[in-house]
């Protein structure tokens, strides 16, 4: 600590300054996010009686809550992978030359706004876009004759949700993975090419491996990103697609399932998914930035 | 080389029509009120409604208290962390972190049953208290976004040579704080600031959980019950996240000018 | 016929020509340095020798064969970058090899290899380390290896040294000498720094804008510079424009001062203006012997450089610096005392009026 000598003064009682900037925030963490989260973690494994039981869990092996987790899996991969797949596509493409150079700065601005618009709005865009009376949806069968709802298509399903999802999920992609792109120095490629690799031996090589941990990471980030998410499912389907955060949004409404610690048991499995893959996604990141440097 | 560039174009064309369509659509839908004619109808409807009015209202004071207390306890915490209390910094990036591994809709499951009614801590039963547990949540929610951007602050500028040089001169810790640290990372301030007004202002968990009249909830009910309104809504939603991003776009490049 | 040819080499960028009409033979196993100050067109050559840059015209030959429009790949030179060019998720190991596994070797032979090369750059335990585990200086010599892992005929060097701090540049230079002297391979190192070229080099380059000005031993370079720029970039020099008074003897007159110089200026006519040049190393304070020049004016500025001290001596109109040993014996001169200064006569540089 820094002492700060008063020569001419009494000693007097000295105020521990960090301690008391520090003690809000810490007051405030364990109340309203550590007290919170413990309290369903524990929840979880407590009987009615207060006794500890792995019954709440075993409630979870029941067709409606283990399908809910598994539409929210489904819709969580599919909108990860393919959001991450196009979004490393377009972050690549803006940053790797050959393109003028308005193009990098505009794109990461319209990803800075897309990837935050999100929630409810969200779901009414997609309305007015995809939906039954929407532009596109109108537009295909007045110009080309193809109804998609004859085709099978509905936004108020699996895909439809996957596809709004992806509104943010590419953004997203694209403002995480977009630095490491940029870390991939020229020098690697060249001292590749002088070696005598192809461009396919480069990237099979060198860049794919230099890449891949940041690409894992950001994907599981956006697996995490869509498992949590409710309001724009919510607002799309009302609760006709059972996801789990739907589920569990009933639950605490009306209490559907009757059972208090089943709903802590819901919430904690929740906590574990997107617990572990954003450990993953941080072990990565370590391991990705060391590269980097 | 030249096939090269084309599938890059083609990505970012696709990106963009990926981008804009949906909000053209969004916006002829919202313009669609009136039978056969294009009017602005839908809008005039929603900023009439006082019900709009209200949440709107609402939500943005909620914003406000969120951002103020969100920095009151934020800013000082990671100015003593990066000065004095370097050891704890990693149970504080444990805890920053949290709110993006625990779901929003866990936290106020828990927040229910902690602060409810037949608890020691009642914080639901008045409506001012139900607010500030909503405040609360809204803070957890941008806790990572503020954070983050404070830090990134704090570190570009040298804390520890600026508050010694600061003490040196015989400043107080409140001095310091308020006359030096403050005004050189007034630019990361204001850009979580900008984010978390985004992330709070439609919010829709939180607030129709604890039953709260904010502005998520309204779009819901609108949606749940209205054609083309939603719309109009959406629209204007957008705008506000634009204006958001647009606004922290210029405070960082400004802060980037003005270091050079 | 020598091993690498470039011929009326040229490259611009746009309307920009930033390498005019370029042209040098290196001998097989020559060391050769490319000098010059930044932005003059040093790496632009070396990335068309490495097949990074395509020439806009001319022609480049190694071993006699045509090469000026081969790819990288194709061409089996080595190249060592400015710094960080290492493959960040390959080990030591894995980075020397790389070359020999692209080109399908057997895995018994790539170890064989780069374990010899390991041994080779003095790092023999460190193969199973990752780039950022190793210093700035260890890193380089990592990369000289993995440059030289695949055999190449020619190994080009650009500001291999720049990015390392001064100790370890000077014994890192002599390191990469000796490795090149042992292996016999032809080399072009890329630098701005004259201490470094005039140390290592076979011969040195030295360009300014783009055009080669000089081309020689290092002993050439600095005692007989072609050009007013070669004779200023490398090393300091005093530079004054002398008349002629008689091209017959040599006499020549610096700042109305009678001077010998024992180079051809029979060229000049009498009362031609002459542009001559002498090292600071070259001048002595005081008379000297008989046959030597001298230079009389009063002493302006004395500063101590550690091992010389370099003494400021104004004559009429010019100025002329000297360099002197320092000795703790020595008695230093004193700002505004009158002083001598002589010089031999082979000293006295005449530079060409460019
Ligand atoms: N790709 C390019 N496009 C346009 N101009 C270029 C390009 N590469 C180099 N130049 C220009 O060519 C000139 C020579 O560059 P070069 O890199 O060869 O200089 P250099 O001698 O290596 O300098 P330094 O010592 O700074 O490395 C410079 O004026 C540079 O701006
Ligand atoms: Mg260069």
């Amino acid at each position: 600590m820094v002492s700060n000598v008063s020569p001419a003064s009494l000693p007097r009682p000295r105020v521990p300054w960090a301690v008391v900037g520090v003690t809000p925030f810490m007051i405030f963490a364990v109340l309203f996010l550590i007290l919170p989260t413990l309290f369903l973690v524990v929840g979880a494994f407590q009987a009615n009686d207060g006794g500890f039981t792995l019954a709440n869990l075993g409630k979870l092996w029941t067709p409606t809550i283990l399908s809910s987790y598994w539409i929210s899996i489904k819709v969580s991969v599919a909108s990860a992978v393919i959001g991450a797949a196009i979004g490393a596509f377009i972050a690549y493409a803006a940053v790797s030359g050959g393109l003028p150079r308005w193009i990098r700065p505009t794109i990461m601005t319209f990803s800075g706004v897309a990837s935050q618009f999100a929630g409810v709005p969200l779901a009414f865009a997609f309305l007015a876009t995809l939906g039954r009376q929407g532009l596109v949806t109108l537009f295909l069968s007045s110009l080309f004759g193809i109804n998609i709802y004859s085709q099978g298509f509905n936004l108020l399903s699996f895909w439809g949700l996957t596809l709004t999802y992806l509104y943010f999920q590419i953004p997203l992609m694209v403002l995480i993975v977009t630095p490491a792109i940029e870390g991939l120095r020229k020098e690697w490629r060249e001292a590749a090419t002088i070696l005598g690799a192809s461009t396919w031996q480069y990237w099979r090589h060198i860049a794919g491996p230099v890449l891949l941990p940041s690409f894992l990471g950001a994907t599981l980030l956006l697996f995490a990103n869509s498992f949590g998410a409710i309001a724009t499912a919510y607002a799309l389907t009302g609760s006709s697609l059972n996801i789990v955060t739907i589920l569990l949004y009933a639950q605490i409404r009306g209490d559907v399932l009757h059972d208090q610690n089943l709903g802590y048991a819901i919430a904690f499995g929740m906590i574990v998914i997107t617990g572990l893959s954003n450990l993953c996604y941080i072990l990565l990141r370590v391991r990705s930035e060391r590269w980097l440097k | 080389m030249k096939t090269d560039r084309l599938g890059h174009w083609l990505a970012i064309l696709i990106g963009m029509l990926y981008f804009l369509v949906p909000l053209a659509a969004t916006f002829e839908f919202s313009l669609r009120k009136l039978r056969g004619v294009y009017s602005f109808e839908a809008y005039r409807i929603v900023l009439a409604d006082p019900q709009f009015q209200s949440s709107f209202t609402f939500s943005i004071g909620l914003a406000v208290v969120t951002i103020v207390f969100g920095m009151a306890i934020i800013v000082p915490m990671a100015y003593f962390v990066e000065l004095r209390l370097r050891k704890l910094r990693p149970f504080i990036e444990f805890v920053t972190l949290l709110p993006l591994v625990v779901p929003a809709i866990v936290i106020v499951f828990g927040y229910l049953r902690l602060y409810n009614s037949s608890s020691v801590l009642p914080l639901t039963n008045s409506s001012l208290g139900t607010n500030f547990l909503l405040t609360c949540g809204y803070v957890t929610l941008a806790l990572p976004y503020m954070y983050r951007s404070i830090e990134t602050g704090l570190r570009s500028i040298d804390v520890r040579t600026l508050t010694e040089a600061a003490e040196s001169l015989g400043a107080s810790s409140a001095t310091i704080i308020w006359r030096v640290i403050l005004p050189n990372i007034r630019s990361a301030m204001l850009s979580g600031a900008f984010l978390t007004f985004a992330i709070v202002i439609g919010e829709f968990t939180f607030a129709s959980l604890l039953n709260r009249p904010a502005f998520g909830p309204y779009l819901q009910l609108i949606g749940a019950n209205r054609a083309y309104e939603p719309a109009a809504l959406a629209v204007m939603a957008f705008m506000i996240t634009w204006a958001c991003m647009g606004i922290i776009q210029v405070i960082s490049r400004n802060a980037v000018a003005a270091r050079h | 016929m020598s091993f690498i040819e470039i011929s009326h080499l040229k490259k611009s960028f746009g309307p920009n020509t930033v390498v005019h009409d370029f042209s040098l033979s290196i001998d097989k196993g020559e060391f050769v340095s490319f000098l010059g100050p930044s932005g003059c067109g040093k790496t632009t050559i070396l990335r068309m020798i490495a097949g990074f840059e395509s020439a806009t015209s001319g022609s480049i030959s190694v071993g006699g064969a045509e090469m000026t429009h081969l790819p990288p790949a194709k061409r089996n030179v080595g190249m060592v970058f400015q710094a960080y060019a290492l493959f960040p998720n390959l080990t030591v190991a894995g980075n020397i090899g790389f070359g020999l596994k692209i080109a399908g070797k057997e895995r018994g032979e790539i170890d064989a290899r780069v374990a010899e090369m390991l041994e080779l750059i003095k790092l023999p335990d460190l193969g199973g380390r990752y780039p950022y585990q190793l210093s700035g200086g260890q890193q380089q010599r990592v990369a000289l290896a993995r440059a030289l892992a695949i055999k190449p005929q020619v190994l080009l060097l650009d500001e291999p040294l720049s990015a390392l701090d001064a100790k370890i540049r000077v014994s890192l230079r002599e390191e990469i000498r000796s490795l090149q002297r042992e292996l016999g391979i032809t080399t072009v190192f890329v630098t701005h720094d004259q201490e470094e070229a005039l140390s290592i080099s076979d011969r040195i380059v030295v360009m300014n804008e783009g055009r080669a000005d000089q081309v020689g031993t290092p002993s050439a370079i600095y005692n007989n510079p072609a050009t007013r720029f070669v004779a200023s970039f490398v090393g300091t020099l005093n530079l004054f424009e002398a008349r002629v008074v008689d091209p017959a003897s040599g006499r020549v007159s610096i700042d109305g001062q009678p001077v010998m110089t024992a180079r051809d200026i029979s060229a000049f006519g009498i009362a031609d203006e002459a542009t001559v040049a002498l090292r600071p190393e070259a001048l002595t304070l005081g008379n000297g012997d008989d046959d030597r020049n001298t230079l009389a004016g009063t002493v302006e500025e004395v500063s101590f450089l550690g091992a010389v001290i370099r003494v400021r001596v104004r004559l009429r109109e010019a100025r002329v610096s000297l360099d002197i040993f320092n000795d703790p014996a020595l008695v230093l001169p004193k700002i505004g005392m009158p002083a001598v200064v002589s010089f031999k006569k082979d000293d006295l540089l005449i530079i060409d009026g460019r």
